[in-house]
């Protein structure tokens, strides 16, 4: 949706701006309805931008964050449109680097994966959600073949268009280099070992290491797969982030994998060996003895996964590296019932203690990936941890940001010249409006009219 | 030479606030008419700031149609660095209110040719009529703008090297390291102050009292250089209470007794 569009067109000129003269000028001077290149002020709003929350401005044009004393002092020109913000908070958008699939679609198994992206990348918007890995399981090599190159010339098609969805960050392939001891819902016939290094890896996904690169951001494994770090070298000299998951390790094997270019850890506590206090297997990573490198580790704070003392405990010890992820599955925005992930049929249930939905393996009790939304992970860890609101949006925005290395430019935060990708959100973070490239892509019915728009007389 | 005296700081902010506003209201700017406004930097104008950014949100006040000059700026700082005067203003005043960035002038201290800066400052400032009102603080040591003691008292806007006491009281700006701190600035001069129809000088605290005094009190005398508003035939001094520690009790007596007419200047603001 146009921005502009909806200001002129939903409530009529005279309610949204609020000078009847001004507002026709306005529309007057833009008569051929090229809004791209409009000066917007965000005012009356606080935006969470350095480590802090500070009550100022947000100027775009184009697409991209302005520095306003730039336009000041050397264009010396005013904004075109202001919208006071009625003291709402601005926040670079989500990320959200594990999701499996979402209103009953699932990327692993879908028969219309173009349609299927498509669809979800729309309704994240929602939930704030500006950026995101769609991740797929543990599959048959058939499944990549079939996946894969269609999900390649779906993301080309994508490059220079306009579209205002979630932004595809690269896939997260979780598998299916991983334990058959630490299999979660993933299907044990699918599994494989990394015995001949990086052809086994090229075989199974079906593409070239330099072709996977153009698609892939992150590959989960299990390092004892790979001994000698050979794979995980490999793939972090191409730049796609290795996560250690599903596995086994102890601390001695991740450490090895993280000091060859390991940089993150799959929704920790999940589908790994416990903390034990004469080996602390995967979960001692986070206390950094012996490692140089800085790691990140996935946290699925849906309040069932985790339990919160032990997000907390994780928080506490590092919480620099604490990444956020929904690790969603189709049943996300769904009600209860059965629905799919993988091959396998999943049960939604409410849980009667924490009366929080969540997915178990239908008639055990597997917990298969959360149908928690991102912006319930962000309140579940300040629930969890008692950190800040920065603290916790640093770990939906900034964090997998740099994880994945497009921040600050590309998104996770409010830096000039970035990528206008933010989110509008009350203090308890109800998200009110989604933006994706400096335009309006996503609104709460509700909040928006309390938004006041004004145009300037020029 | 007017003296008003307040009881605090806040008092002199609103005061000095509702003196300007009331200047450019019965001026009654409009687009052929600019009211020019000369401007300082400090901590000293802060709350007059708020104040103004208050009554522009009000509604009562707009500077569509109004002119500012700023005093100073340093040399070499970077526009966007948090320290500069252009940062300064534009975050204390210039972003909240209503002014069009075209009608705002501040000396650039990165440019490549700065004496020629300077020069077309002075143009500028002819060319917009002359300044209406010229507000202004002070330094310990009695500087106006970066007109240190020794600027000749006819002097016009040009570099200066500024005195090792305000560099050494900058450093706290500079994260405590003397060698960040700019040593150079560039600077309306006395003069240029001097031919504003008018000018108001902020003065508050009892670090600033030895400055009033010298003010005031004793003669002209270019080691105080705000002393030359002596001879301004319009000059409002506006401080607080503790600024007047060091003036003679007849004089402080003399000028409260007459804070009644004083008062008339911003009635109804």
């Amino acid at each position: 949706m146009n921005l502009i569009d909806h200001i002129f067109k939903t409530d009529g000129i005279e309610s949204s701006l609020n000078d009847k003269n001004q507002s026709l000028k306005f529309l007057k001077n833009h008569l051929n309805n090229d809004f791209s290149n409009l000066l917007i002020q965000f005012t009356n709003c606080r935006l969470f931008h350095n480590n802090r929350i500070i009550k100022d401005d947000l100027w775009i044009r184009n697409g991209i964050i302005q520095n306003p004393r730039q336009i000041f002092f050397e264009e010396k020109t005013q904004a075109d449109l202001q919208i006071d913000l009625n003291n709402l908070l601005i926040s670079p958008g989500f990320i959200d680097v594990q999701l499996n699939g979402a209103f009953g679609r699932d990327f692993t198994i879908d028969s219309n994966i173009e349609e299927c992206l498509s669809l979800i990348s729309k309704g994240l918007l929602q939930y704030g959600v500006t950026s995101y890995c769609p991740t797929i399981i543990s599959s048959d090599k058939s499944n990549y073949s079939e996946l894969l190159p269609k999900i390649k010339n779906y993301l080309y098609s994508l490059k220079n268009s306009t579209n205002l969805s979630s932004t595809i960050v690269g896939l997260h392939l979780e598998g299916p280099f991983i334990n058959k001891e630490k299999l979660g819902a993933h299907d044990i016939n699918t599994l494989r070992t990394l015995e001949n290094g990086i052809q086994a890896l090229e075989d199974i996904y079906g593409m070239s290491l330099d072709e996977l690169k153009e698609i892939i951001s992150i590959i989960t494994l299990a390092p004892e797969l790979d001994p000698e770090s050979k794979v995980v070298k490999k793939l972090t000299e191409k730049g796609i982030v290795v996560s250690l998951g599903h596995s086994s390790a102890n601390l001695k094997e991740g450490e090895q994998a993280v000091i060859n270019g390991a940089s993150f850890i799959t929704h920790l506590f999940n589908a790994m060996l416990p903390f034990h206090h004469r080996d602390p297997h995967l979960i001692g990573l986070l206390s950094n003895f012996n490692l140089e490198s800085h790691i990140y580790y996935g946290v699925i704070s849906d309040g069932i996964h985790t339990h919160p003392s032990a997000i907390n405990i994780a928080y506490k010890s590092h919480p620099n590296g604490l990444v956020l992820v929904t690790d969603a599955m189709s049943a996300m925005g769904l009600e209860g019932g059965v629905h799919h992930i993988g091959n396998q049929k999943v049960q939604i249930v409410r849980d009667p203690e924490s009366n929080k939905r969540c997915a178990y393996l239908e008639g055990t009790k597997t917990l298969c990936g959360s149908v928690a939304t991102m912006d319930d992970c962000v309140r579940n860890l300040i629930v969890a941890t008692e950190c800040s609101l920065v603290e916790a949006l640093k770990c939906a925005t900034e964090h997998p940001a740099k994880l994945l290395g497009i921040y600050p430019m590309k998104a996770g935060s409010l830096n000039y010249d970035s990528k206008a990708d933010f989110i509008i959100i009350d203090d308890c973070v109800n998200v009110k409006a989604t933006f994706i490239n400096g335009d309006l892509a996503w609104f709460s019915e509700d909040s928006i009219s309390n938004f006041k728009f004004l145009a300037q007389n020029r | 030479m007017r003296l008003v005296i307040l009881d605090d700081n806040d008092g002199v902010s609103e005061w000095a606030a509702k003196y300007i506003k009331k200047r450019i209201l019965d001026f009654a700017p409009s687009a052929d008419r600019y009211f020019v406004l000369g401007l300082p930097t400090g901590g000293t104008p802060l709350g007059t700031y708020k104040k103004l950014i208050e009554f522009y949100k009000k509604g009562e006040l707009s500077f569509k149609y109004v002119k500012t000059f700023n005093m100073d700026e340093y040399v070499g700082l970077p526009r966007d660095h948090h320290e500069s005067y252009h940062s300064f203003m534009f975050d204390n005043l210039f972003k909240h209110i209503d002014i069009d960035p075209k009608n705002v002038h501040i000396l650039d201290g990165n440019a490549p040719d700065l004496q020629k800066e300077c020069d077309e400052y002075e143009e500028k400032i002819k060319q917009a009529g002359g300044i209406e009102l010229f507000v202004g603080g002070i330094g310990p040591d009695g500087h106006i703008a970066f007109n240190e003691p020794g600027s000749s008292l006819v002097s016009r806007t040009r570099i200066k090297t500024l005195a090792q006491d305000t560099i050494m009281a900058n450093a706290r700006f500079f994260g405590n390291d003397i060698s960040k701190v700019p040593i150079n600035a560039l600077t309306v001069g006395v003069g240029t102050v001097m031919d504003s129809r008018e000018v108001m000088i902020l003065i508050t605290g009892a670090s600033k009292a030895l400055a009033l005094h010298m003010a005031i009190e004793e003669g002209v005398n270019h080691m105080w250089t705000v002393s030359a508003f002596q001879q301004h035939p319009r000059t409002i001094f506006v401080c607080d209470e503790d600024a007047t520690l060091e003036l003679k009790v007849k004089t402080v007596k003399y000028f409260k007794g007459l804070m009644y007419m004083n008062n008339k200047l911003v009635e109804g603001q």
